[in-house]
């Protein structure tokens, strides 16, 4: 009986074994911290009465959110005129928008679904968080489309149903391949959440201290009792959705550049764009990651969690993603003057010369290119407040991006006579800010409500889950046909 | 089986104090060849499948006939219109199967869209969820199994349950908190 060791053993042993081991890995959660710790903390977030600081940001942010909500309804019962598109700029501020949130929330999809796969346990601290973002990220992607079709009740022309005339959507387009990619994306990404969350939910309905919390939290759980049998299937089912999820982030943006690539507007049709958009998506969804990760972990003093190695690595990822866009935006300046086509080079010459000129310097070449380069400085990923510097940098330059991308490909056509210039309404700007008080709200909503911290899968990053290295009977191989679970 | 104060048995459970000690437990119930019987944790233990004599989920298979099935839905909701229902011609590009590489991409969604739902709905169903209520929940230490608790229940449903053999067995692997767990 006695030879078991406890879990205070174990960290024992770990202080004791570490201690000699230089180059060993730095722990995930710091300070020694047990399982209950873990479950105390993050549930504690949740259970304690919403503090005051909630109120405010929460009245704030849903003030601003109803601006949105107002502007929408607007936008819908007056014509699509009240935004500033017209010819030649058919698509502004919308779709840059829709563009802008859909890429951030391919950081989400990165953490939960291609670190998984390749084993980085660092994801576990971060990924319920990134997970909520992404989907209320495209949830405000969504928006856009949406009413950019103009009379909204149509919208169901993006189904695949035939017409009153039984003519069937043109499978064919681009337009359709992002319907199918976005709703399939968002489908994916809720599934893939609420799996996660499961054993979590079980964890709050364990600890539930009013009737109709524990009902809630019960109906949610479905009724999870952490059996081994359970977690087997549950293992598999989350590795697989892990495995779907990583091509489908991969896709979703490349579906979304192929709405430019397949056009034949110069600066849009390159082959570049696919891997160049999901690129900077990552690099502007972690950016995104960081700016409500680093106020949360103050606020929750998770520090123990969400550790500076934490942060120093998603700085890391901003640092080779903003890389590649870099390479990408220098490969469409080499290729316009390489290709010799006339229109090419002009569209490349008036992005750095042309009437949105400082967009380009300020939000192109110093939020994207510039500003990340900080980050190859151990101690700039180490500052917190140096990386809440790049990352706004980051959230402004990659909505610059595409608004370079959008509107500086349509307001110079072939023709100058077809000339203009895009000019957003104040319904184009409170629509857009609109949308930032939505996801915060509903970011804000989340931390309240749900662990906004996976804590079953931070358990397992903790020297005492390992049940092989500490047995009475030595170190055992990993057994074939048994996953590790990251 | 019953208890003395008229309760039906569901099991006999033990607590153990860490993750090892129940993977070491979990491979003596396994060679006492019990065959009801399950391990609770408040995460996945690594190996434990091994340990518990389980071998690889077949949800796999659920999953890649969810998948098949999306990319089939896919291509019939493509070309069925394309090809039969109504012709349309766009861009002078091809209606028939060699427009296929215009549908790959919604091809490519479905399939997994398909997928997701097929490993989503598998696993709740291949676990027996949603079940509001177990019996293992009568037993009050349980609570802590999604907190930081370890348990191994040996069903009395199993052929080769007896409570002296099950508790002793509970005994000599370290279980503590050995308790009968009453099925109302």
């Amino acid at each position: 009986m006695n030879d078991w060791p406890t879990a205070q053993d174990v960290v024992q042993e770990e202080a004791e074994t570490t201690a000699d081991r230089p180059l060993a890995r730095p722990p995930l959660v710091l300070n020694r911290r047990n399982f209950s710790w873990i479950t105390e903390r993050i549930s504690g977030v949740i259970e304690q009465p919403a503090p005051r600081w909630w109120w405010v940001c929460f009245t704030i942010t849903g003030t601003i959110a109803m601006f949105g909500l107002f502007c929408l309804g607007y936008q819908i019962s007056t014509g699509i005129g009240t935004w500033g598109l017209n010819h030649p700029v058919g698509w502004g501020w919308d779709i840059t928008n829709f563009v802008f949130w859909i890429g951030i929330g391919h950081a989400g999809t990165l953490i939960s679904a291609i670190l998984f796969l390749l084993r980085q346990k660092w994801r576990t601290s971060i990924n319920r968080s990134a997970e909520a973002m992404t989907l209320f990220a495209v949830m405000c992607a969504a928006i856009f489309p949406g009413v950019h079709v103009g009379r909204v009740w149509m919208a169901w022309y993006l189904a695949p149903l035939p017409n009153n005339y039984g003519i069937w959507p043109n499978f064919r387009s681009p337009l359709m391949w992002d319907v199918f990619a976005v709703s399939t994306y968002f489908t994916v990404s809720v599934l893939f959440w609420y799996t996660g969350l499961i054993p979590d939910l079980a964890t709050l309905r364990d600890r539930a201290t009013t009737k109709i919390k524990k009902f809630l939290f019960g109906v949610f759980a479905c009724g999870w009792r952490g059996s081994n049998r359970n977690w087997r299937h549950y293992e598999m089912a989350y590795l697989l959705l892990a495995g779907l999820s990583t091509p489908l982030v991969l896709s979703v943006h490349s579906v979304v550049s192929f709405d430019f690539a397949t056009s034949i507007l110069p600066t849009w049709h390159t082959t570049i764009f696919p891997p160049y958009f999901v690129a900077g998506a990552i690099f502007g969804g972690f950016a995104m990651v960081l700016t409500l990760l680093i106020p949360a972990r103050a606020i929750f003093k998770l520090h123990d969690i969400i550790t500076p190695q934490h942060i120093d690595k998603m700085a890391k990822i901003i640092l080779l993603t903003g890389s590649f866009v870099s390479y990408a935006y220098t490969m469409e300046f080499f290729v316009a003057w390489y290709s010799g086509n006339a229109y090419e080079r002009f569209a490349f010459w008036n992005r750095v010369l042309g009437p949105y000129w400082w967009y380009w310097w300020v939000g192109m070449l110093f939020c994207n290119v510039l500003s990340p380069q900080l980050f190859w400085f151990r101690w700039c990923r180490r500052n917190i407040l140096v990386v809440y510097f790049v990352c706004m940098c980051v959230n402004a330059g990659m909505w610059f991006e595409r608004f370079i991308i959008i509107v500086g490909g349509l307001h110079r056509d072939f023709i100058p006579s077809s000339w203009g210039i895009f000019i957003p309404t104040w319904v184009d700007i409170w629509t857009f800010i609109g949308t930032l008080g939505i996801f915060t709200s509903l970011f804000l909503l989340f931390i309240r409500f749900l662990p906004m911290i996976a804590m079953s899968e931070v358990k397992i990053v903790l020297p005492e889950a390992d049940a092989h290295a500490h047995s009475p009977n030595g170190h055992h191989p990993v057994a074939a046909g048994g996953m590790e679970r990251t | 089986m019953r208890t003395p104060a008229g309760h039906e048995v569901y099991a006999m459970g033990a607590e153990y104090p860490s993750a090892a000690a129940l993977y070491e437990a979990a491979k003596m119930v396994r060679d006492a060849g019990f065959k009801r019987w399950d391990v609770y944790s408040p995460f996945p233990i690594h190996g434990m499948d091994e340990a518990m004599g389980l071998g690889k989920s077949w949800l796999s298979s659920v999953v890649l006939a969810g998948g098949i099935s999306g990319l089939l839905t896919a291509a019939l909701v493509e070309f069925g219109p394309s090809w039969g229902l109504y012709r349309l011609v766009v861009h002078g590009k091809p209606y028939d199967w060699r427009t296929v590489p215009a549908f790959f991409p919604i091809m490519f969604e479905m399939t997994v869209l398909f997928a997701a739902f097929a490993a989503f709905f598998a696993v709740l169903i291949m676990n027996g969820l949603p079940r509001p209520h177990h019996p293992i929940f009568n037993w009050e230490r349980f609570k802590r199994v999604t907190n930081d608790g370890f348990f191994l229940v040996i069903e009395a449903r199993d052929p080769r349950f007896t409570e002296l053999e099950a508790r002793e067995l509970l005994e000599r692997s370290g279980g503590q908190h050995i308790t009968i767990v009453h099925e109302d």
